[in-house]
């Protein structure tokens, strides 16, 4: 078990620097994140796009700006838990909370900060009636994981983007049967994976259905049967499936964190301006993952907001001390 | 109507049209101006053509928009039920060329 005063979910570039904020207060830190690495979005998706307006930078790369900020928070010795989302958060009466991720990682902290940004990102789930009852193993899956699972089945893939035409192509000498349907006349994909596609569906290895949405599902305790619409004539296919795997893209969701009674609004925290604690005494949310009456999702309005937390957060763990704040200037940084 | 405004019209749900005049010098998106007028927006990843939470249906004026970016074209390109006509509203730069742009939400993409 991994014990701290402060479990950070998100390791972005806000709760990046709140390590360094936190440190000034002699208070030690274990973030956790879903990614694989540090950085959060700038790592993850614009790594080298510039950044202008970070006080003191006239430009400064995304991935250059974590990795000042990973500098700036060493002399504290941060703890760090990467590729796990925290999937559970109890408080232990009074005192402690414990953190649990997917993998059953457990943290235990005096405060825990949110600062998970936009969330993570989870497969985009198309409105079809019905979908969930096939869910968790009952025929309807939103990404592929083990291909050879599907070996002699019958299934149905959904989608026209990239990983839908990429998994088509790799499935279809694996199963059965396939179906791809996609709601256009066309692919737009890298024209290699479309041109393999049209022609394993004229070879007849694919049934391919154009101008088409999923309208229905159907079968008794598991998927049997997919009902597809065609969008202009509204003419309807039934296909009998074992599988359907509808292939829309990620969007990104609170996940797990809407579940801890946390007040939220239009997918984000609400907060205490004072000093963004949450509803939860102890609890913390920071970045653009909170919200609040002018709220700018900003960077350098999450290290204002870092800073601000970790008084509170300090005030929070030691009630009663009183604490004069020191500048870096005055003070330097001293490693703890 | 002010100098560097343009007129917007979004179809509301009952199909009738709400007129907007929109600034073109603040460099504002459409999903921006659109949250701003207080439509039902999400908007989570803040205009960076992640989330798809601001697509809009274009009814009139497409040709006066912009091309779409790779990121755009992606976007839309996975989405389950997007039209022809469909676009990321925050890739849309609010410019004078978009004058009497007819727009509605598209909805149902969180």
């Amino acid at each position: 078990m991994i014990s701290t005063d402060i479990a950070i979910i998100g390791a972005g570039p806000v709760g990046l620097f709140a390590i360094f904020e936190a440190g000034l207060l002699k208070m030690r830190c274990h973030l956790i994140d879903y990614l694989p690495q540090v950085g959060g979005q700038l790592s993850e998706i614009y790594p080298k796009k510039p950044i202008y307006d970070i006080p003191g930078y006239p430009t400064v790369l995304a991935q250059e700006l974590i990795d000042n900020l990973m500098e700036q928070g060493k002399p504290f010795h941060p703890g760090f838990t990467l590729g796990e989302r925290i999937e559970g958060l109890e408080k232990r009466g009074e005192g402690d909370f414990v953190l649990t991720t997917n993998m059953g990682t457990i943290i235990e902290s005096k405060v825990v900060v949110i600062a998970g940004g936009l969330g993570c990102f989870e497969p985009r789930k198309p409105a079809v009636a019905g979908l969930e009852q096939f869910e968790n193993g009952r025929g309807v899956n939103y990404m592929i994981l083990d291909p050879e699972q599907y070996r002699g089945q019958k299934m149905v893939i959904a989608g026209g983007g990239d990983s839908a035409l990429d998994w088509t192509i790799f499935l279809a000498d694996i199963v059965e049967e396939l179906t791809l349907v996609h709601r256009s006349e066309s692919f737009r994909g890298a024209p290699d994976s479309v041109n393999k596609v049209m022609a394993l569906a004229e070879s007849g290895r694919i049934n391919l259905i154009l101008n088409s949405n999923l309208n229905s599902v159907s079968g008794s305790g598991k998927l049997e049967n997919v009902e597809i619409i065609h969008n202009k004539s509204l003419e309807v296919t039934n296909v009998a499936a074992d599988h359907l795997i509808p292939l829309f893209g990620l969007s990104p969701k609170l996940g797990p964190i809407e579940q801890w009674n946390l007040n939220i609004n239009k997918s984000a925290i609400e907060v205490n301006t004072d000093d963004y604690s949450t509803n939860i005494p102890g609890i913390y949310a920071i970045g653009d993952i909170n919200t609040y009456t002018n709220k700018l999702k900003l960077i350098l309005c999450g290290f204002h907001e870092a800073a601000l937390m970790s008084h509170s957060a300090y005030q929070y763990m030691n009630p009663g001390v009183k604490y004069t704040m020191k500048y870096t200037t005055v003070n330097g940084v001293s490693e703890f | 109507m002010e100098e560097n405004n343009i007129n917007i019209h979004v179809q509301n749900a009952d199909g009738s049209l709400t007129t907007l005049e929109a600034p073109v010098d603040m460099g504002l998106s459409l999903m921006e101006f659109l949250k701003a007028c207080e439509y039902d927006i999400l908007a989570t990843c803040g205009g960076m053509a992640l989330c798809a939470t601001c697509c809009v249906d274009v009814l009139e004026g497409e040709d006066k928009l912009n091309e779409m970016s790779d990121d755009e074209y992606a976007m839309l390109d996975t989405l389950p039920d997007v039209l022809p006509n469909s676009r990321l509203a925050c890739q849309l730069q609010l410019n004078p060329a978009m004058e009497g742009l007819t727009v509605k939400l598209h909805g149902g993409l969180d």
